[in-house]
């Protein structure tokens, strides 16, 4: 088990390293100039060359890359062209606040999709079953930003029970874990859990309904099993393939939120590339984007190695 | 009466749904303790069916069951929760046609084998483990403390088929089922695991019921034959007695058809035709569009059964009649 791990960790030093070079690239393929942003517009060309100067833009590509790559391994990662303060710190700040989103969607989305899926796949084409399909495809194909002020709506300004906005009354810095700030994160999760409520349904409706329909089911209860026995049994075979989906959609609910942390102004790594992108604050735009990618990079290697853990069919050796 | 074991009376099996199946139709068998018996016929002749119904593994909802089935004089139809939960794999157990698939693929053979044990038993993990153990030792499985460990699709298919065996043997079951268990298995591995079932049922004593297409199989595993055609039991007897002297023209077919003494570039004999659809319930001999003796009594009714002798019979107007080459 250790040695698959190693092995698997090995393998994510090529995808970082790909990772990184896009990352990079992308930034310097997209329009507009970080310094115009920031300058006076009535700048001299000799200010504005200094300028460029100070920040290392006036060099190669690749050697700018190459000091990206160095400064990023000693931990250092620039300082925001916008705001003057070190990205790490806007960056760590930002994802925290996301991974918390992302993590109270999860906590939302997973058990009720596992459930709901299960329900589906069991008593498959029954009218229940055509029930929990219709309300998983309403749940994927409704734009959730549109839900989301749907909710606000509803929550916040008709009934006045949730606030709508923000993390909370300490800003975005200061957590705590009590009612105060959590019911600043109600609406927002139950917004970022809708979709995958239903990928999670769809997936382990279909699994369900496939294990349960093969041969070693009917072997199960020619043993003798119970019907609880044979759901665990049902179960441990549908976990690695649902545990893949699950960490994906984890992934999606980290990086794709911005929309929803934009309508909840929830002051999340969303909200910072947004803005990021907007001010045209490059170092600020790499950092996010970098630290959200290997998010799933790392994502991925947990996932992985959860899989081979659970199921025995997944090579090892 | 004391040693019968099995007693099916007029057993019908309906599939409804979008099309009905009259998969067995009014059929009884009669199976005494330690006896083994081979059910004949081709697929879809009811012989899984049969098997399936036996253990109630047929799904509820879409299956009409009619008939009695009573194993040592308990009724089979009315058992329900945990009385059925012990008769089935304590009782009576199966061992299944593909082991590759029947055997759970995320647990190791040893769990799975001692899970049953436990369940039936009501011992513990470690006791249970030690049966399991044992079992592999009696299938004639080498390494059997490592193999506790493996997953099925760690083992080859005939590794598969041991594990099988030793599962439906684990709780000492009276009643052996088995589906066609050397079907999936190449031919070398076929008669190891027939001379292997063959050897255990001596030495466990409990009654089997062996289902196959194939004749050979079906003259060296069991002491009696029934033959299957359209899901009702056209002609039961010894094996030698069905072997030896055919009566109906469908088994006569089915040794006729056997690859033995043919001829190189000649014919093979096989019957013309194919088995009836069973859409509605037969209200006629259903072979006899395939009969080469059909005459006109054949389509009008159900031919009665005939009892030539003792526990022999064979549903044909004609029995016994020989067909002309």
């Amino acid at each position: 088990m250790l040695s698959y791990f190693l092995r698997r960790l090995i393998l994510v030093l090529p995808v970082a390293f790909g990772v990184s070079v896009v990352c990079f690239a992308l930034v310097q393929i997209a329009p507009g100039d970080p310094l115009t942003a920031i300058m006076p517009v009535d700048a001299t060309a000799e200010q504005q060359a200094a300028m460029r100067a100070a920040y290392g833009l006036d060099k190669p590509l690749p050697v700018q890359y190459l000091i990206w790559i160095g400064n990023l391994l000693q931990g250092e990662m620039g300082r925001s062209i916008a705001s003057g303060r070190p990205v790490a710190d806007e960056v760590f700040g930002a994802v925290g606040n996301s991974l918390l989103l992302a993590a109270a969607a999860a906590v939302i989305a997973f058990p009720i999709g596992t459930f709901l899926g299960f329900l589906a796949g069991y008593f498959r084409d029954t009218i229940l079953d055509r029930l929990i399909t219709a309300l998983s495809i309403t749940g994927v194909s409704v734009p959730n930003y549109w839900l989301g002020i749907v909710l606000v709506i509803i929550f916040s300004v008709n009934l006045g029970w949730l606030p709508s906005m923000g993390a909370g009354p300490g800003g975005s810095q200061d957590w705590q874990w009590d009612w105060a700030h959590m019911r600043h994160l109600v609406l927002p999760a139950v917004t970022l859990a809708v979709v995958p409520i239903g990928i999670v349904a769809r997936t382990v409706r279909a699994l369900a309904g496939d294990i349960l329909s093969m041969d070693f089911v009917t072997a199960l209860y020619a043993k003798g099993l119970s019907r609880g026995d044979v759901l665990r049994h049902v179960a441990r075979n549908a976990a690695a393939t649902a545990l893949s989906v699950m960490g994906l959609q984890l992934g999606y609910l980290l990086g794709g939120s911005i929309l929803i942390e934009t309508v909840f102004n929830w002051p999340g790594s969303g909200f910072l590339l947004s803005n990021a992108i907007f001010q045209r604050d490059l170092p600020l735009l790499q950092g996010t984007i970098l630290i959200l990618a290997m998010f799933f990079v790392g994502m991925n290697l947990i996932v992985d190695v959860a899989q081979a853990a659970i199921d025995p069919r997944i090579k090892r050796s | 009466m004391t040693n019968t074991l099995l007693q099916i009376e007029n057993l019908d099996v309906r599939f409804k749904g979008a099309r009905n199946v009259h998969a067995i139709n009014d059929l009884s068998l009669e199976l005494k303790q330690g006896e083994t018996l081979a059910l004949l016929g081709e697929s879809g002749s009811g012989k899984s069916v049969t098997l399936k119904t036996l253990l109630r593994l047929l799904p509820e909802k879409r299956t009409d069951l009619g008939g009695r089935i009573r194993f040592d004089g308990t009724d089979i139809m009315t058992l329900s929760g945990r009385a059925l939960r012990s008769y089935r794999g304590g009782d009576v157990s199966m061992v299944f046609q593909d082991p590759g698939l029947a055997l759970d693929p995320v647990y190791t053979i040893g769990q799975q084998i001692a899970e049953t044990v436990m369940r039936h038993k009501g011992i513990s993990r470690a006791d249970a483990m030690e049966v399991a153990l044992d079992m592999l030792h009696r299938v004639r499985i080498p390494s059997a403390e490592r193999r506790m460990k493996n997953y099925p699709h760690e083992l080859s298919g005939g590794m598969r088929q041991r594990v099988m065996i030793a599962l439906a043997l684990a709780c000492r079951p009276r009643l052996l089922l088995a589906d066609e268990p050397t079907t999936a298995l190449d031919a070398t591995v076929q008669i190891q695991i027939l001379l292997l079932m063959r050897e255990l049922q001596r030495e466990f004593g409990m009654g089997v019921i062996f289902v196959t297409h194939d004749i050979g199989v079906a003259v060296e595993i069991s002491e009696r034959i029934a033959v299957m055609y359209a899901g009702q039991i056209i002609e039961e007897g010894t094996t030698h007695e069905v072997i030896r002297n055919p009566q109906h023209p469908y088994t006569q077919g089915l040794l006729a058809a056997n690859l033995h003494d043919v001829a190189r570039g000649t014919r093979l004999d096989a019957i013309p035709g194919s088995p009836p659809a069973l859409e509605t319930r037969p209200d006629a001999c259903p072979f006899a569009p395939r009969c080469p003796l059909v005459m006109d009594a054949c389509r009008q009714a159900l031919p009665p059964t005939q009892r030539p002798g003792p526990r022999r019979r064979v549903a044909c107007l004609r029995a016994g009649e020989p067909i002309p080459a």
